[in-house]
């Protein structure tokens, strides 16, 4: 089977790959770039381990054909700190103890950055249904959603 | 014992893998590659009964790109008649879980696994593996496992003289169960059955594994124990401990479900064979249909009680579907079922029931919920009967310091009654309700668990610390190990560095399992800070030429003392590590220990739900969980866990179950279909930690991961029942079975 050539742009570079055409984005990712960072819990879009950004819409890679990468811009968890400065919910995540294993939670971020970046001021009840796609089976969600709620209010404030 | 002055215990300090696992840097199992690394996959039985009459795999050794391919025989073999336990696991099984032998036991069975160039290769090789199987009846509901004519998984396994699917029974008893229903005003019983349910971990089964020519093993694995997977590998392998080294990678999720191996033994040979790493990685379907969900069960439970409200009898008879092997939690069911009470005659008996279905694994507490929800439904009957508050009737039987429980202990200093106050007294317990609404409440017991710990604390070059310590984190023991570490040393947590060593560089240690993780990491951290502390202070006795004991220990310095006071500076941690070398060299201990006095956990809890009789939906409105945690010691990640555990027990209760089609397959082996709880069907959870310090921990700490599970499902029915007036005695009380039980009279009642 021939491969594919499939140019891209991930966390902002350029980025250049070769893909089998039934190659998902998610095995890209975690195979030939190495951003392993988004999670196979599922393959089948229940779980939500494996969200990205694709053109500024939260997606779950690994229901996305890697060549479907083809001239848009994707966002990983990998490109969300800014070089050393952890973003806003990264840092409250971990400040509020909002994860526990862990394996859930770079889908969580990019999907709470997704939310974050749609609605500064969610209520609670946006931010579960905004998240109901991303299964967590440690924390019972609370944390993660007191967390959420919390980065967006000082996110608000530092924005005044 | 030094001063200690509280600053970090207690305190909700940042987790040393936090800033890994936000950023995505956090290496899981399936995040590991080598140069070279092949790719393997397993054939498993399409079957749930079979029996393996010869398999051909000169087929797919043949095709481009394949580098080995194993089968049972490549396995060591442990005679069914000889018992080899490893922890609660037992050899001669586990060898039959990672590979059918004799026969193929649950669909998904593995029989046969490959190791290719590719995923796609190694696929396509499974396919050209010829199996001839002897197609076998099957059963896989207990009651048409233990009917007389049922089809036997195991011509070994006898009951009662015959051979049977009943593998293994237990019974605990008290006093005299005939003369305590005799005294009984009211007595009330009722079955109950549950559905099996899975661990439900996001990440999957994954590992690494690269064997050498010389036979040098490494492996990287997710497991709930690097050194069972050690162990285990080696045994199913032939491979010398000494010889396999195995790395626990970040674990994403657990419960219970990864203290076995699956992966690793099969890895390890295919790696062998090839001479390449051979990476293999589970799917989510592999999971679901061959890894252990726990037991599905069907329980009898008879409750006796006088008109004052006291409990005089108890009696219980837990089924428990083990699955291919046998090792269903009875222990948990028949033994923590009535332990939260002060019950003069109990007789509580446990059947281990094997069927073709996979193995179970422990999942939480294992057994213990499947207990609670019986007894603790009874219960409420009971107080129904008796017209007294279901709390009040909790309170006046309460277990307590001195109370003698039917699976052998008496009760030192325990928090039970403290959690059922707590309940008693709190706003939520008091809330007004509403139609279709109502309140349940439910108390749970686990046992808990010491044993082996191992830790290694070094002091720095530059005056910093290194614990190490030996069981895989999965829900922030880190951050406590690194509370307690700076708390003994009196220095600030970001100077102390966690780690999980493999098997190569931290002594032995068990499971991360039976909550013991903090209870026992903290007291070999302990032990193995305070010989640190005897040794700093030793070298500041010997830069300052006075005797040791001239030397106290405070906030991070060494001060002399006596005599001596004031006559030296005091000196930091930094500036005695600067001086190691010329003081007698580096500075650090190691200690390894059965730890032991691990007291059993105790919580109350209080659900309400409400019904929408329309669509037959239960949705939890309010949830609150009272533990007696013991000590807190770093108080978000224990509110993490029962939380968390709240959450799954509301999954167990209301949707979770493994639905089999009739082919004998699992026939909801996804996350859309096998529904676990999502972030829009919950309320915020209340956790009330109770503090009753364990008195036989140095810090007070008392197992708190797995009790959080106990009581929900109780919790949740009785919610219902309060609601409907009416109550359902199987689980999962899903919307089609709630609608089904819904008539019109109920409804009336219910308005």
């Amino acid at each position: 089977m021939a491969k594919l050539h499939i140019s891209t742009k991930i966390n902002g570079e350029p980025t250049e790959f070769l893909c089998d055409p039934n190659d998902s984005m998610l095995d890209v990712l975690r195979g030939p770039l190495a951003l392993t960072g988004s999670k196979e819990g599922c393959g089948s879009g229940d779980c939500g381990a494996c969200s990205v950004m694709l053109d500024g819409r939260l997606v779950c890679s690994c229901l996305m054909l890697a060549a479907e990468a083809e001239g848009h811009e994707i966002e990983t968890i990998e490109g969300m700190a800014e070089g050393e400065k952890l973003h806003p919910l990264q840092q409250k995540f971990l400040e509020m103890a909002a994860l526990q294993c862990g394996i859930c939670t770079p889908g969580v971020l990019v999907a709470s950055k997704a939310l974050l970046e749609k609605n500064q001021n969610p209520t609670e009840t946006e931010v579960r249904y905004w998240l109901a796609g991303n299964l967590c089976r440690c924390t019972g969600y609370d944390k993660i959603v007191r967390a959420v709620l919390d980065t967006a209010a000082e996110m608000r404030e530092a924005a005044r | 014992m030094n001063e200690i002055s509280n600053k970090w215990i207690g305190t909700n300090t940042i987790r040393p893998d936090g800033a890994d696992k936000v950023t995505g840097r956090a290496a899981y199992a399936a995040d590991t590659s080598m140069p070279g690394m092949i790719w393997g996959r397993v054939l498993r039985s399409p079957h749930p009964h079979a029996r393996i009459k010869s398999i051909d795999t000169s087929k797919a050794e043949a095709l481009q790109g394949v580098k080995a391919v194993v089968t049972s025989k490549d396995i060591v073999e442990f005679p069914v008649d000889k018992a080899v336990p490893l922890g609660i696991q037992d050899m001669r099984w586990m060898s039959r879980n990672v590979m059918a032998r004799e026969k193929a036991l649950f669909h998904g069975h593995p029989v046969a696994a490959v190791a290719a160039m590719s995923e796609a290769i190694a696929a396509e090789a499974c396919k050209l593996i010829e199996v001839d199987y002897e197609v076998l009846p099957w059963a896989i509901e207990i009651e048409d496992a233990i009917k007389p004519d049922a089809p036997i998984l195991h011509d070994f396994v006898q009951f009662e003289g015959k051979p049977s699917n009943i593998a293994g029974t237990l019974e605990h008893k008290l006093g005299d169960i005939e003369a305590g229903f005799a005294k009984a005003d009211v007595v009330i019983e009722r079955s109950f059955t549950t559905r099996p349910v899975h661990q439900g971990y996001i990440e999957t089964h994954a590992c690494l594994v690269s064997v050498l020519s010389d036979g040098k093993t490494t492996i990287w694995s997710s497991s709930q124990g690097q050194f069972m997977v050690r162990a285990m590998t080696s045994l199913l392998t032939g491979i010398p401990q000494s010889s396999i080294r195995a790395i626990p990678a970040e674990i994403g999720g657990g419960f219970g479900g990864k203290t076995i191996v699956y992966l690793e033994p099969l890895a390890t040979l295919l790696s062998k064979k090839s001479g390449r790493p051979v990476k293999m990685v589970m799917s989510r379907e592999e999971v679901m249909r061959a890894t252990g969900p726990t037991s599905g069960s069907t329980s009898t439970v008879k409750i006796g009680a006088t008109k004052d409200g006291t409990i005089v009898a108890a009696q219980g008879v837990f089924y428990l579907q083990a699955g291919a092997f046998p090792g269903s939690p009875i222990r948990g069911a028949a033994g923590c079922a009535f332990a939260p009470y002060n019950i003069a005659n109990v007789v509580s008996r446990g059947f281990d029931v094997v069927s073709n279905r996979s193995k179970v694994a422990a999942y939480r507490a294992p057994g213990a919920p499947i207990g609670a929800y019986a007894v603790e439904c009874v219960l409420d009957e009971i107080a129904e009967a008796l017209k007294i508050d279901p709390l009040d009737l909790r309170i006046k039987n309460a277990a307590r310091e001195g109370t003698k429980a039917a699976h052998g202990p008496v009760y030192p200093r325990i928090g039970l009654l403290e959690t059922m106050e707590a309940a008693r007294k709190h706003p939520h317990y008091k809330a007004p309700l509403g139609k279709f609404q109502g309140r349940g409440v439910a108390s749970g017991y686990w046992f808990n668990a010491g044993g082996e710990s191992s830790a290694q604390v070094n002091i720095t070059e530059d005056g910093n610390v290194v614990v190490t310590t030996g069981h895989p984190d999965i829900g922030g023991s880190r951050a406590a190990i690194a509370n307690i570490a700076a708390e003994l040393l009196g220095i600030d947590y970001r100077r102390v560095s966690v780690l999980i060593g493999d098997t190569a560089t931290v002594g032995y240690s068990n499971l991360t399992g039976g909550s013991r993780v903090l209870f026992a990491s903290a007291i070999v951290v302990t032990d193995s800070a305070e010989q640190v502390i005897g040794q700093l202070k030793a070298r500041a006795a010997k830069i300052w030429g006075i005797s040791a004991d001239a030397v106290v220990w405070e906030n991070g310095e060494a001060r002399p003392s006596g005599d001596h006071t004031g006559n030296f500076p005091t000196m930091t941690l930094a500036e005695i590590a600067a001086k190691a070398s010329e003081t007698g060299g580096p500075i650090g201990a190691g200690v390894q220990l059965n730890t032991t006095g691990a007291e059993g956990g105790f919580s109350t809890h209080i659900c309400d739900v409400e019904v929408d009789v329309d669509l037959g939906i239960v949705r939890v409105l309010r949830y609150t969980s009272f533990q007696d945690v013991g000590r807190a010691i770093h108080p978000a990640y224990v509110e993490g866990q029962i939380q968390g555990g709240a959450v799954q027990g509301i999954g167990w209760a209301l949707n979770e179950e493994y639905i089999y089609n009739k082919k004998g397959h699992v026939d909801n082996p996804g996350f859309l279909d096998y529904r676990m709880p999502v972030c829009s069907d919950m309320p915020m959870l209340d956790a009330v930690m109770i503090e009753i310090p364990n008195p036989k921990h140095p810090q007070g700490v008392r197992g708190v991961g797995e009790v959080p599970l106990v009581p929900v499902m109780a919790a949740v029915a009785n919610a219902v029942h309060s609601a409907l007036g009416k109550r359902y005695y199987s689980l999962p009380m899903s919307p089609p079975k709630v609608l089904e039980g819904l008539d019109e009279g109920t409804l009336q009642a219910a308005e």
